[in-house]
C-alpha cells in the first residue's frame, strides 16, 4: 500500500486565545500531527474570508479558523463578528461547491491546550479521509483566477 | 531589495533535538530576500542577542526573523535587540518553532519540514512589514475609584498619599461597604469598625481625594490616560454644605418602619437617615421611595425641624463630567439570594439568618448592641447551627466556586458566640475546612479546641420547626450516620456573589466578566489586577471572592499600577492600529458598525474653500485597540491594520 495521504492544513487563529492555547499544548508537551500551519492574527474579527480562499489557492487541503469563546473575546466582540461572517461565508462555500468539511471553525481558549491538540488530531484525520482538495484547483483552472488577490 | 536575517535558535536541545536546525538554515539561505541565516544555541542570551545586533549593522538587514520559542515569550526581547541595533523593532518577527513545532511532534523530519514552512511564511511576511512608531498619548493624572469599601478606600488612599488626585465614587450614602457591617474580623478578632472607620475618615478628609457618595457611574468614554467619565450624583434632598449632621431630622421623621439595609433587615430606619451611626459623610439622605412627603405631598417634618435649612425637596440628580486617567473598579459583592435554598427555611423562619445578619447581631453597633439574640423572641439561643457552603460549591444551584471566606467567618461566628454565651452549643455542618492564610488554620483550631466549636462533616438536607426549635437534619459523613440537631438559631454561610448590576457596569466600562458577573482580569496569574482594557484595574471582591487582606493587597497593587501610569507624561502604545486610505474610502460606515471601541469617526473632506466634498472614516489612534474587525468589514479595501496588513497576511499564507 502507498503512504497515507498527508493533508496540508492552514489555521488562522487569534493571538489571545487559540494561539495561546496552541502554545499551552506545546508547553504541556502534548503530541499532535504536524499537518497544521498557524497564521497568527490579533483577533478572529481580522480574519477575512479571502485568507481562506488564499490558503486553498496555495494548496491547502483544509482550513481551520479558531478564536476565543463567545463572550471571551479580548476585543470584546470581534469573535461575534467573525461568527456571523462564517455563517454567511459557509453558505457561499456551499453555493460554490466547496465541501463544508474543508473549513473548520472552533473556539479554543488560552487554557485549552488539550482541546487544541485533540482538535488537530481530529481535523487532520477528517481531511486525510477527505483526500487531497483537487476539486478546488480544478475549479480555479476552469474559471480562471478565482482567488488571485 | 529586502535583506532579511534569519536566526535559528536551538533553545538548548528543546528545538534542536527535533528540528534539524542546520537544514532549516540551509533552506533559508537559498530563499529570495534572505541575506544571512545563522544558528545558535541560545539567541535569547546576551551573546545571542549581540550576534543578532552585529548582523543587523554589518549586513544592513531590513528585517529579522528569529525562529525560536513563542512570540509571547521573547518577541519583546528580540524587538528591543533590533531597536538597539538601529532597526525598527516592528521589522522583527518570531517564527514559533518550539511550542508549535519541536515540542508537539515526534517525527524529526516532519517537524523540520514544518519549521521550514513556518519560518518561510514569516520571512515572506516580514518582507512586507513597515516601520512603525509607538503611539504617544497624554495622561490625565486623576484616578477614579469606583466603590467605597475597604478595597476602594485602600486604593484611593494609596494613590492620594503618593500625590495622585483621586475621585472616589460610592453609590450608597456612606463609605464603608461590607466591612463596616462586620463585627470582628478573622483571624485577629479586631473590631471591624475600629479599623475601618478611621480609614473612612482619612479618605474623606484627604485633600487629594474628592469624595462623591450617593453617586453612580453613568457613562465612560475614552481610553487609557484619557477617559471621560460621567457620574450621576443622586439627589440626597439634603444640602451637604448646610447640613451639620445634628440628626434632629432623623428623630423627627414619622416614617420609622422602613427595613434597614445596613442591619440586613434586623432593624428599621427612618425615611431620612444615615446608613449607620459612624457613616462618612455623617449627613443624612432622604429615601424618596419611602418618604411620606414624596408619597403624599404632606409632612416636611424634617424641613421644619432642621436648624440650618438644609432640607431641599426640589433637589435633582446632577451629572458630573470628569477627565480621568485611570480607573480602579472596587465594587464589591453581595450575599447570595437565600431563596435558592428553600430546604433551609430562610425567610420562613425568622431565626434562620445569613452570615452577614449574624455579623450585625454580634456587632456592638448592631441592633442588639452586640447581644446574640433570636430575632423572633429576643431570647439568647442555646444551640446555634451553622451551615457552610450554603450556596458555594454547589453547581446544581448555579455556583460552582468556593466563596473563600465562609470557613473562616463561620469559625469566627462560633467563637464570638462562645465568648458571649458561655453555656451555648454550636454545630457547624461543613464539607471541608478551607483555612489557607496567615494564622487561619490556627484560628479554626482555636475555635474547635478552645471555644468548643462542634464541627460535623456533612450536608444539611432539611430544616423544620418543632416545639419552638429549629430541627436540623443532616448527615455526619465521618460517622456514617444521620444527625438531627434541635437548634435555636441557624446561620447560613451564604455564597458571595457579584453585585446584581455588575454586568451592566462591565459593559459601561468595556471590561469583561465571567458567567457569574465577576470582572475578568487580564491574566489570572501574571496580571491579576489589570483588565483587558488598558487603564482599568480591579480590586477586591468584584474580581472574585476574597477576604480583607487579599482585597487590601489587591487594592494596593492597583494603586501601584495607577501610580506607574501617572509617573509618565506620555504613554506609548503598540502601533498595531487601523489606518484608513481616505482616497478610496466610500463612507459606507461598515467599519463604524464593526468597531467595538467607537474608534472610527466620520471626517469631512473639504476643498480649499471649505466646501464639503465627502465624508470618510477616520481612525482615532487613541481609541483603536487593533483588533482589525473593521478591515475585514471594509468593502473598498481602504482600512488596513498596521502590523497585520492584507499584504502581509497574504504573503504569509503564500510562504507556507
Amino acid at each position: 500500500m502507498s503512504e497515507p495521504f498527508e493533508p496540508k492544513i492552514v489555521a488562522f487563529v487569534c493571538t489571545y486565545c487559540t494561539y495561546a492555547g496552541a502554545d499551552l499544548a506545546g508547553t504541556s508537551r502534548l503530541k499532535y500531527p504536524p499537518n497544521v500551519r498557524i497564521v497568527r492574527l490579533p483577533c478572529t474579527g481580522r480574519i477575512s474570508p479571502m485568507f481562506i480562499l488564499k490558503a486553498f489557492q496555495k494548496g491547502a487541503d483544509g482550513v481551520l479558523v479558531s478564536g476565543c469563546h463567545p463572550g471571551d473575546c479580548h476585543f470584546d466582540h470581534g469573535n461575534y463578528h467573525a461568527r456571523r461572517r462564517w455563517t454567511a461565508f459557509n453558505a457561499l462555500l456551499h453555493f460554490t461547491g466547496v465541501p463544508e468539511e474543508r473549513v473548520k471553525f472552533s473556539w479554543i481558549s488560552a487554557a485549552e491546550g488539550i482541546k487544541f491538540a485533540e482538535l488537530i488530531d481530529s481535523i487532520t484525520e477528517e481531511i486525510r479521509q477527505a483526500g487531497p482538495f483537487e476539486q478546488y484547483h480544478k475549479l480555479i483552472a476552469e474559471t480562471g483566477s478565482v482567488a488571485s488577490v | 531589495m529586502a535583506k532579511i536575517g534569519v536566526f535559528v535558535c536551538h533553545c538548548g536541545e528543546n528545538i534542536a533535538a527535533k528540528v534539524d536546525c542546520t537544514k532549516l538554515v540551509a533552506a533559508m539561505e537559498g530563499h529570495p530576500g534572505v541575506a544571512i541565516a545563522h544558528e545558535y544555541k541560545y539567541f535569547c542570551s546576551e551573546p545571542g542577542q549581540e550576534s543578532i545586533k552585529k548582523a543587523v549593522t554589518e549586513h544592513g538587514l531590513t528585517g529579522v526573523i528569529v525562529a525560536a520559542c513563542s512570540p509571547r515569550m521573547h518577541e519583546a526581547t528580540f524587538r528591543t535587540a533590533c531597536a538597539e541595533a538601529g532597526l525598527n523593532p516592528y521589522l522583527c518577527e518570531i517564527a514559533n518553532i518550539r511550542e508549535q513545532c519541536s515540542w508537539v511532534h515526534n517525527d524529526g523530519e516532519q517537524a523540520t519540514q514544518k519549521a521550514i514552512e513556518i519560518t518561510r511564511s514569516l520571512v515572506e511576511k516580514v518582507k512586507r512589514n513597515n516601520e512603525l512608531q509607538p503611539i504617544e498619548v497624554p495622561v490625565t493624572k486623576r484616578a477614579l475609584v469606583i466603590g467605597g469599601g475597604i478595597a476602594g478606600i485602600q486604593a484611593a488612599l494609596d494613590i492620594a498619599n503618593a500625590g495622585g488626585e483621586v475621585v472616589l465614587v460610592e453609590r450608597e450614602a456612606s463609605l464603608g461597604g461590607h466591612m463596616a457591617q462586620l463585627s470582628e474580623t478573622f483571624p485577629t478578632l479586631d473590631c471591624s469598625q475600629c479599623i475601618m472607620t478611621p480609614r473612612m475618615v482619612e479618605a474623606a478628609r484627604h485633600p487629594k481625594i474628592k469624595l462623591l457618595t450617593y453617586s453612580e457611574i453613568e457613562k465612560v468614554e475614552g481610553y487609557i490616560g484619557n477617559f471621560n467619565v460621567t457620574i450621576r450624583q443622586k439627589a440626597r434632598y439634603v444640602d451637604m454644605n448646610l447640613c451639620t449632621g445634628c440628626g434632629e431630622c432623623i428623630l423627627k421623621c414619622p416614617a420609622k418602619k422602613i427595613t434597614g439595609e445596613f442591619d440586613c433587615g434586623l432593624a428599621n430606619r427612618t425615611a431620612i437617615y444615615t446608613p449607620f451611626a459612624q457613616a462618612v459623610p455623617n449627613k443624612p439622605v432622604i429615601d424618596s421611595d419611602n418618604c411620606i412627603y414624596f408619597k403624599n405631598g404632606k409632612c416636611k417634618a424634617c424641613q421644619r425641624i432642621c436648624p440650618t435649612g438644609a432640607i431641599n425637596f426640589e433637589m435633582e440628580d446632577e451629572l458630573v463630567e470628569l477627565e480621568i486617567g485611570a480607573i480602579v473598579v472596587a465594587t464589591g459583592f453581595q450575599v447570595q439570594n437565600t431563596a435558592l435554598y428553600g430546604e433551609y427555611g430562610y425567610g420562613r423562619y425568622p431565626d434562620v439568618l445569613t452570615g452577614l445578619q449574624f455579623e450585625r447581631l454580634a456587632s456592638a453597633s448592631g441592633p442588639t448592641g452586640g447581644k446574640i439574640q433570636r430575632p423572633s423572641d429576643g431570647k439568647e439561643p442555646e444551640t446555634v447551627v451553622f451551615i457552610q457552603c450554603a450556596g458555594s460549591r454547589d453547581p446544581s444551584k448555579g455556583i460552582a466556586y468556593c466563596s473563600k471566606i465562609c470557613c473562616m467567618y463561620t469559625a469566627k461566628h462560633a467563637m464570638l458566640y462562645a465568648h458571649k454565651n458561655h453555656d451555648g452549643n454550636t454545630r457547624i455542618f461543613y464539607m471541608d475546612i478551607r483555612a489557607a492564610g496567615k494564622g487561619y488554620d490556627e484560628f479554626t483550631r482555636r475555635a474547635i479546641e478552645e471555644d468548643g466549636a462542634g464541627y460535623v462533616r456533612g450536608r444539611v438536607s432539611k430544616l423544620w420547626e418543632e416545639n419552638g426549635k429549629l430541627m436540623v437534619r443532616g448527615a455526619d459523613t465521618l460517622l456514617g450516620r444521620p444527625v438531627e440537631v434541635a437548634a435555636d438559631m441557624v446561620v447560613l454561610a451564604t455564597a458571595m456573589v457579584p453585585q446584581p448590576d455588575s454586568k451592566e457596569l462591565g459593559k459601561t466600562l468595556g471590561i469583561g466578566y465571567d458567567e457569574y458577573g465577576f470582572f475578568n482580569e487580564a491574566h489570572l496569574k501574571l496580571r491579576p489586577v489589570e483588565t483587558a482594557t488598558a487603564g482599568i484595574f480591579l480590586a477586591g471582591t468584584c474580581q472574585s471572592p476574597k477576604d480583607i487582606p487579599d482585597s487590601v493587597a489587591q487594592a494596593s497593587a492597583c494603586a501601584s499600577k495607577v501610580l506607574a501610569l501617572f509617573s509618565r507624561e506620555k504613554l506609548e502604545r503598540e502601533p498595531i492600529i487601523a489606518t484608513n486610505n481616505e482616497a478610496t474610502c466610500s463612507g459606507c460606515w461598515g467599519c463604524v458598525l464593526a468597531c467595538p471601541y467607537n474608534a472610527i469617526e466620520k471626517k469631512d473632506l473639504t476643498d480649499r474653500a471649505g466646501n464639503l466634498i465627502r465624508r470618510v472614516a477616520s481612525v482615532n489612534a487613541g481609541l483603536c485597540q487593533g483588533c482589525g474587525t473593521c478591515v475585514t468589514f471594509c468593502r473598498s479595501n481602504s482600512i488596513d491594520l498596521a502590523g497585520f496588513t492584507e499584504k502581509q497576511i497574504f504573503a504569509a499564507v503564500m510562504g507556507l
